[in-house]
């Protein structure tokens, strides 16, 4: 029987272990906190917001469609686009994207410092690696996350307005009485559930990939690579499981 | 002082190191030479806590770092300084950011006081005016210096150095080594350097093993060399032709 798996989950849990630990000095960690919001925050910002605007759009545009001969009103295209984008779309898809930037930039960055002895550097220093490279990028993550995927559920409800309403297919009163009704504060519960867990998945599987990676450039791509699947993978497992769970 | 006992070290079925057991001093520097594949990496290695031996154990002064926790280990850490062979200079960082980095992480000191030991330390290894520049724009001598500039920051009692020369230029390589021994002897801590560069044993080997396949062939000083009918010694330090009948010249006068 292959253990490898339970090796890698073991290895992962001690590293996050080591991660959360007292920090050596709390201003250091406080500054690259700071950093890696920036980082992942506004640095995602552009790419987040495009995406969001093409979900809305296309979603209207489908659900347009769909209903069009149908008995539905035609003021539901609001509410579904509103309701889809909270709780699947606007989490899962910019957590999908992120794990690609962020996910990938993570991994290549801390197997960049392991591969040219940064790390060693570090650690003989007396410093936790563990800690003070990986911590900040979750904490900034699972902060500033969250706050990217409000933002792309706003935005994609726009997205959604702009696709619909200058085309035609529905009238402005229409589009936001459907965004207005049926609102349930649940489903925003259950997208900061959703958003939380998926930026703790793909920083800390991304920071894992790094943290191990042996060899050179092409076991660094590699393991930029794996970053992405498996976190794409554990974020699609994850959604599922609090889907189950919470709704 | 650092002292290894009966020191081995297996990665699966390949045994690197065979019962190393010696002793580094204080206020020398210690050389640990040999051939490529001797196993002089994995006992650096071993010394510094970056590989936990199969059997032994490592002694720094009377406490057994093998026995250490985790919190203690980096205590003990911040004691240490270690220049690595490619520098391992972070490369996002200036050159004063790369030497302040233990001081932010470790003191309390204002922004002045640090200002004022970074100045200390870069004037020490002899390089000014390069504060602001990134580790990319700096020669790979200059680059070495700022790597030991970083490793006495902290005043360390022990200071490890991985092959200090390799890459550099035989009149910068002495400059490196001299270096380190003027600040061994200064702040009289206890400095281990991992080299097979000839200069090196010959200049500044206070304190030399020879490894071998795993094991010390032989141990000395620099004075020693010479006169040493040691083979595999022999064979090692003057590899050459060249290098033999220098040898042999020098012995005959």
């Amino acid at each position: 029987m292959n253990f490898k798996i339970l090796t890698h989950f073991g290895r992962y849990l001690i590293m996050m272990g080591t991660a959360f630990s007292r920090p050596e000095k709390t201003s250091m960690y406080y500054k690259e906190t700071m950093r890696q919001m920036n980082d992942i925050g506004v640095g995602s910002l552009t790419i987040v917001g495009l995406i969001a605007v093409f979900i809305g759009a296309v979603t209207a545009v489908q659900f347009a469609y769909q209903l069009d001969g149908t008995l539905v009103p035609i003021y539901y295209i609001g509410y579904i686009v509103r309701d889809s984008t909270i709780i699947e779309l606007a989490p899962t898809i910019t957590c999908l994207v992120l794990a690609g930037k962020v996910g990938s930039n993570i991994a290549a960055e801390i197997g960049g410092m392991r591969q040219k002895e940064h790390i060693d550097a570090m650690e003989i220093m007396g410093v936790n690696t563990a800690a003070y490279l990986i911590m900040p990028k979750v904490v900034a993550a699972l902060v500033v996350i969250p706050l990217l995927v409000a933002i792309a559920a706003f935005v994609s409800v726009f997205g959604g307005y702009i696709a619909v309403v200058p085309a035609g297919y529905m009238s402005h009163e229409e589009y936001i009485q459907g965004v207005r009704s049926f609102f349930d504060s649940y489903n925003i519960f259950l997208m900061f559930v959703k958003a939380t867990v998926f930026a703790y998945l793909l920083t800390s599987v991304s920071a894992y990939q790094g943290y191990y990676v042996k060899g050179g450039s092409i076991e660094l791509g590699q393991a930029s690579t794996n970053a992405v699947v498996f976190s794409d993978i554990l974020i699609l497992l994850a959604d599922y499981l609090i889907a189950v769970l919470l709704t | 002082m650092i002292r290894t006992e009966n020191i081995h070290k297996k990665f699966g079925d390949h045994h690197v190191l065979k019962g190393i057991t010696t002793e580094f001093f204080k206020g020398k520097t210690n050389l640990i030479i040999g051939r490529s594949g001797a196993g002089k990496t994995v006992l650096l290695k071993l010394l510094v806590g970056l590989l936990e031996p199969t059997e032994g154990d490592i002694f720094y002064d009377d406490v057994n770092f093998n026995k250490l926790g985790k919190k203690d280990t980096r205590t003990l850490r911040m004691d240490v300084g270690m220049l690595f062979q490619a520098s391992a200079l972070f490369d996002s960082m200036t050159v004063e950011e790369n030497i302040r980095f233990p001081l932010d992480m470790f003191t309390n000191m204002t922004r002045k006081e640090k200002r004022k030991r970074v100045d200390f330390c870069l004037e020490r290894v002899s390089l000014g005016f390069v504060n602001d520049k990134y580790p990319s724009e700096i020669s790979g001598g200059m680059q070495k210096r700022v790597g030991i500039a970083r490793a006495i920051v902290l005043n360390p009692k022990y200071l490890f150095c991985d092959e200090p020369n390799s890459g550099l230029d035989p009149k910068t390589a002495i400059v490196i080594d001299e270096l380190i021994k003027s600040i061994t002897i200064e702040n009289n801590i206890t400095t281990v350097i991992n080299t097979h560069d000839m200069n090196s044993v010959m200049g500044i080997g206070d304190n030399i093993i020879l490894l071998h396949q795993g094991q010390i062939a032989w141990r000395g000083n620099n004075g020693e060399v010479m006169e040493s009918d040691n083979e595999i010694l022999q064979n090692f330090i003057f590899a050459s032709p060249f290098l033999q009948d220098l040898r042999d010249a020098a012995l005959e006068k």
